[in-house]
């Protein structure tokens, strides 16, 4: 039994390795084709150039001095670190706004027959216009700057967050709203500590959804409306021909997004711990 | 244990419930059943009620009328000097789902009906924890109902009923979905609790056995419309050995009633099959 952990650790390996085979491939191969030219590098750079710029993107452009600034600051005062945090805090500010506006509508009209026959009608209507569509209004209507932005990306998160809010209130199983008219539960207690509980993995899903809208919009938004930001900087870098930021911008927009969704997946294991499809430790 | 005084508390006073020529009928697409017809039944207080009888022969909308879930379309029902109305905590219920709230722990599960009558966080802890270290749950206070077994849930789901306080228990087939050994224990266990709260239990039920080793009066209904065919009274002290012969002889005797039953629910099934 002592070779149980050395044997664990050679089967992590291995799938390690296993899983590395096509992304590494790929890249050796992406290096070599542009090493031998056959893409010019001003439509394809290698993925060394690639990565090259990537940290020049993102080191602090002035050396460090102690008497302007902490150290802490320097290191986060790179192009790259400036548009992720832009990025980041307008999709955040923008989800807020949307999942805030929908999550309450998305309650009443669930519970209530009468409020969700009263906003049916025009959110079937508006439902199915990709937030995109609202970019030259929003320009109209905001100008340039946050506001449109902002006014996009909550478009993006409301419908997600409010259709999968109302599913989940009505299909709360009748199982429990007997069991809590048994227990004695008021009307408060009964949407408090029955049904949104119950309609969370729906809820969860749509917050989920929600921020994944949320962040195509924040990068169009950003390409249209304002001056920093990840989309902003890719498009930008079109305008100079520089392919290898493009790139370099674009995995950095994936790696934000991975990280966004890795943090509401967290979030959803944890609040839906007691269900029956997830198993905990 | 004593069975004698059950009785004699039974034949006293005005009864828990009354149940006056109940009839109920349900309407699907374009077709009524009569699914209830002119029930009448009094229950006392302490009593242990089982009713009996094929799927299908009403008696869970019988036990939801009593709860208030579903009302009964004609007649009268009384339960602890109140026309039902509505569901509510006089009238606690055991569901053979269990429909334990699966976001709240065990103790929550139990502590639920407690929250709403606003006593004391002191005064729930320690209700909660009495009635889990008479189920054997206080192992288990806070685990999620998705990490215990089926019968361990249907524990949980009585410790919840019984924090309500309320004087009878209204139990829709509990073990049905159960293992034999799982349901013998907490058939032991039911009777247990009956003694000790001194409640007074209506059981659902299609096993004739569980009927018999439970009851102080087994009510036998007939399939649609379901009518009460028979009540039998069952004068025999707990625990009750299920070889004995007088068992035995009233398991036949009810499992001919039912049989009887169960054949009219099949000649009916085929005939709409048929038609």
């Amino acid at each position: 039994m002592h070779d149980r952990p050395v044997s664990r650790t050679a089967t992590l390996l291995k799938q390690f390795l296993h899983s590395a085979i096509i992304p590494v491939g790929l890249l050796v191969l992406w290096e070599a084709l542009c090493r031998y030219q056959v893409f010019s590098p001003q439509a394809l750079p290698a993925p060394s150039q690639v990565f090259v710029k990537l940290i020049a993107y993102a080191r602090p452009q002035d050396p460090f001095d102690a008497a302007k600034s902490n150290y802490i600051s320097w290191l986060f005062s790179g192009e790259l670190p400036n548009d992720l945090l832009a990025t980041f805090l307008r999709v955040l500010v923008g989800f807020l706004i949307g999942a805030g506006l929908a999550l309450p509508l998305g309650l009443f009209m669930g519970r209530f027959e009468r409020v969700y026959q009263l906003f049916n009608p025009i959110i079937q209507v508006l439902r199915p216009i990709p937030p995109i569509a609202y970019v030259p209004l929003s320009i109209l209507w905001f100008g340039l700057g946050n506001p449109p932005a902002y006014f996009l990306i909550s478009l993006g998160a409301f419908f997600p967050v409010l259709m999968n809010t109302i599913s989940g209130v009505r299909n709360v199983d009748a199982i429990y709203i007997r069991a809590a008219l048994n227990l004695g539960a008021s009307r408060t207690t009964m949407f408090r500590r029955v049904i949104v509980p119950s309609a969370m993995p729906h809820i969860l899903t749509g917050l989920r959804v929600g921020i994944g809208v949320a962040f195509i919009c924040v990068i169009v938004a950003e390409m249209i409306a304002v001056n920093n930001g990840l989309g902003y900087r890719i498009l930008e870098a079109r305008e100079y021909f520089w392919t290898d930021k493009i790139i370099a911008g674009m995995i950095t927009i994936g790696l934000l997004g991975l990280a966004i969704d890795t943090v509401m997946s967290k979030i959803n294991n944890y609040l839906l711990r007691w269900h029956r499809g997830i198993e905990i430790g | 244990m004593d069975m004698q005084s059950a009785t004699n508390r039974a034949n006293a006073g005005t009864p828990i419930v009354r149940i006056e020529h109940v009839g109920k009928i349900f309407r699907a697409d374009e077709r009524e059943i009569v699914a209830l017809k002119d029930i009448t039944l009094d229950i006392y207080q302490g009593e242990f009620i089982c009713i009996l009888g094929p799927s299908g022969c009403g008696k869970s909308t019988l036990l939801n009328a009593i709860a208030g879930f579903a009302l009964p379309s004609f007649g009268r029902m009384i339960a602890n000097n109140r026309e039902v109305s509505s569901p509510g905590p006089d009238r606690a219920m055991v569901f053979q789902e269990y429909a334990l709230f699966p976001w709240m722990t065990v103790a929550e599960n139990v502590a639920f009906g407690l929250v709403i009558k606003r006593i004391t966080k002191d005064a729930i802890r320690s209700k909660v924890d009495s009635l889990l270290e008479k189920l054997q749950l206080a192992d288990f206070r806070d685990r999620f109902p998705k990490e215990l077994s089926g019968g361990m849930r249907q524990r949980v789901a009585i410790a919840r009923a019984l924090a309500l306080d309320s004087p009878m228990l209204l139990m829709d087939e509990p073990f049905g979905a159960l293992d034999a050994l799982t349901r013998n224990s907490l058939q032991d266990e039911v009777l247990r609790i009956w003694m000790e709260f001194k409640k007074t239990i209506i059981f659902v039920t299609h096993s004739i056995q569980e009927s018999i080793y439970l009851a102080n009066r087994v009510v036998v209904m007939t399939y649609r419309p379901g009518m009460v065919k028979k009540i039998v009274e069952v004068n025999i002290p707990h625990p009750r050995d299920i070889s004995s012969p007088w068992f035995i002889s009233l398991q036949q005797e009810l499992t001919q009633m039912v049989m009887e039953e169960q054949m009219r629910s099949q000649k009916a099934e085929t005939i709409k099959a048929l038609a």
